[in-house]
């Protein structure tokens, strides 16, 4: 046939069709049918290469799930620490919290513990353990910990600002230091990613250059003394759960990955060292083929990123370990069942995409914060995926696909397109390395979060106008009740958290704890490392309201920026 | 007939949640149907929703809740409305509200309560009737 005549074709059969355009969530084109003539620059060794192979796209080990399951870590906290670690251990028993070998968790923390507000701060009031669980002080820590081996437990600890999490990984770092467990053993992560608390969740506690300072200290301190933790999870989750699409999940959470290894450079440290501890924590959506292929395509740019840009030679600083929540946002308050099968085929996205772990939402996350009954729904997802139905049985099974490869080679091209624009951002500052510069620029700027907020309306409109459906939501309705039990937690929480707080604070040696402070605010005002005082001052039992207060003396407090609608 | 001036609302995340796509859209959608829109965005105290509704003199306070937040604070608004004499304003609420928590939210005048789902339009429709009336 010739092309004129194809296109012909074409368009005569797209007349025939339900509707009159196909498009992913993050508006590429799909064709009636994909050919090889779809992926023709293809090279097999080049692009797509083995498992275990730069660059990675087939899959980040040779056997990949047919060896080590991916980490099964459902997120986890509410109320005081001993309600969450019932169940911790609750969900550990169900296989919810499973790493490679042993415990894994990932502990959410709630709303005061975020912004280093402690339980009896006004502030506070009306929110203690709601959306998470509620930590002030060493003993907290102890009692959410009670029963799992720090050093046989990969904690997964879910803190945006970089205060916050510096103050609560000392906490508990003195946690194992006063329980004789060699901190080196240590393993997990603490978020720590103040670019994304800027663009999307604004909960930073001070501004940036003090939160960019912090997040360092993190990074340097367990480099060189807890190997196996990881000190910064690149956020794309929030990215994309404010709004933004595929592509710019990727795209930012790639130029935030950049910035922060140009950061690391400028402080002395080796690229080698830096690039195996960052890690990234992911969201699978709506769009099965979309989302599997936007983890080929992230991990095959990340090693092109490390190795070319960054002359990273080792082979696990090419390698881009992913973490894939479940979307929440498309999870619906409306016949909440449904999000059931919505969290298996999301599950199902970061099995064919070679996520390192998941973390399946429980369906009634549109709602409140998860039941029993359906945390324990989210546990069997995963292991119904990867035990009864064989997609982990061989390794990227979609690797191939005329559609998935050319989809993959697409959304990289186009987030290759948003890091060239932050780069050159970044060219009209006269200091520092230019992906630094240039994400600074797109924030102070308001240019991610103008790029993720057009995105979230334009799909709002769709969901409204019934171009987008969203079964129950805009087509399928019924008159209903929420039929559920729902999640709530008691206002006794917080008494009992002031009471506990009160007590913890006559049961310590109050000049040491002042010493402590002026130390961590002396600290601040240099340049030198501040974990080492954080850990000394966890262990004289400062709490975490304490510790921030002390060092908002010295960096000042972040105002928020205006919000232009 | 004198054209009444456009309709101004204040939009707020009150407490420590940061889930704000939701008021972010709202925001828009009313801004887009000719309504003035002051959107103060997440960590709000009462007492600032309060203030900066009176300095900007709104018709409406729209308050976006998701963490349960809404017993505690709604409340303590409409307390501090009627002490300041500004009690006219009145109070919208969009979010996750339990069905048992409407009727006390009602009881403390929110005029208003959109729950998941509810179209926009209907939103703006309800907005406008509020002010008409």
């Amino acid at each position: 046939m010739s092309r004129d005549k194809k296109e012909e074709y074409e368009k005569e059969l797209l007349g025939k069709c339900r509707k009159d355009d196909f498009k992913t969530s993050s508006g590429i084109p799909i064709k009636r049918i994909y050919r090889p003539e779809d992926i023709q620059e293809f090279d097999y060794e080049k692009d797509l290469n083995e498992p275990g192979k730069y660059p990675f796209i087939r899959g980040l080990y040779p056997n990949m799930y047919r060896e080590l399951l991916l980490h099964r870590r459902l997120g986890m906290g509410y109320g005081l620490p001993e309600q969450a670690n019932a169940r911790f251990k609750y969900l550990y028993e169900q296989g919810g919290q499973a790493g490679y070998s042993g415990a894994a968790t990932t502990t959410l923390y709630d709303g005061p513990t975020n912004f280093g507000l402690d339980s009896d701060d006004p502030l506070a009031d009306g929110e203690i353990g709601k959306m998470g669980v509620a930590i002030d002080t060493i003993d907290d820590m102890g009692v959410l910990m009670d029963g799992f081996a720090l050093d046989k437990t990969f904690n997964n600890m879910v803190l945006y600002d970089s205060g916050v999490a510096a103050a609560l990984l000392a906490m508990y770092i003195a946690l194992a230091e006063k329980q004789n467990t060699p901190i080196n053993d240590l393993t997990g992560s603490c978020l720590n990613e103040p670019f994304q608390t800027y663009v999307c969740q604004k909960c930073s506690i001070f501004p940036l250059m003090p939160s960019l300072r912090l997040c360092l200290d993190i990074a340097e301190f367990t480099i060189k003394n807890i190997p196996k933790w990881n000190p910064i999870s690149v956020y794309g989750n929030a990215i994309r759960e404010s709004g933004g699409n595929a592509v710019q999940e990727i795209a930012f959470a790639l130029a935030h990955a950049m910035a922060y290894t140009e950061m690391a450079l400028a402080r002395g440290l080796d690229v080698d060292e830096f690039a195996p501890r960052l890690t990234f924590y992911h969201n699978v959506n709506n769009e099965l083929f979309e989302e599997a292929s936007k983890y080929r395509a992230y991990r095959r740019m990340y090693a092109k990123i490390m190795k070319e840009k960054y002359n990273a030679k080792k082979r696990h600083s090419q390698m881009l370990r992913v973490f894939a929540k479940t979307s929440g946002v498309a999870l619906t308050a409306q016949q909440p069942y449904n999000n059931i099968i919505r969290s298996t085929i999301h599950a199902l996205a970061a099995l064919l995409g070679g996520c390192q772990g998941v973390f399946v939402a429980s369906f009634d996350e549109a709602l409140s914060i998860p039941t029993d009954m359906a945390a324990t729904i989210a546990a069997r997802t995963s292991q119904i995926l990867i035990e009864e139905t064989g997609v982990a049985d061989t390794v990227d099974p979609l690797g191939g696909s005329y559609y998935v490869e050319s989809l993959t080679g697409e959304i990289e091209k186009r987030a290759w397109d948003y890091l060239n624009k932050v780069e050159k951002m970044g060219e009209s500052m006269k200091f520092g390395s230019k992906m630094l510069t240039g994400v600074i620029a797109g924030i102070e700027s308001g240019f991610f979060e103008g790029e993720i907020a057009q995105t979230n309306y334009r799909k709002w409109k769709d969901i409204e106008s019934g171009k987008r459906v969203i079964v129950g939501v805009n087509k399928y309705q019924v008159e209903e009740e929420i039929p559920i039990q729902l999640m709530k937690v008691d206002m006794e929480v917080q008494r009992v958290k002031i009471e506990r707080l009160k007590d913890f604070k006559q049961s310590r040696n109050q000049n040491e704890v002042e010493e402590a402070l002026k130390e961590v605010e002396k600290v601040a005002a240099t340049g030198e490392n501040i974990m080492p005082t954080l850990i000394e001052t966890a262990k004289a039992k400062a709490t975490l309201g304490e510790i921030i207060n002390v060092m908002k003396k010295v960096f000042g407090e972040y105002k928020g920026v205006s919000c232009s609608v | 007939m004198a054209q009444r001036r456009r309709i101004k609302i204040l939009i707020a995340n009150p407490g420590l949640d940061v889930h704000d796509a939701g008021a972010r859209y709202i925001s828009k959608i009313l801004s887009d149907a000719g309504m003035e829109v002051i959107y103060l965005g997440i960590r709000q105290t009462a007492e600032g929703i309060v203030n900066a509704a009176i300095q900007e003199a709104v018709d409406i306070i729209g308050l976006s809740i998701l963490s349960g937040r809404h017993s505690t604070i709604v409340p303590r608004i409409s307390g501090l409305l009627r002490e300041k004499n500004a009690h006219d304003m009145k109070i919208v609420v969009g979010g996750i509200i339990p069905h048992d928590d409407i009727e006390t939210l009602k009881k403390h005048g929110v005029k208003e309560i959109f729950l998941p789902g509810t179209p926009s339009d209907f939103v703006v429709d309800r907005i406008k009737n509020l002010i008409a009336n």
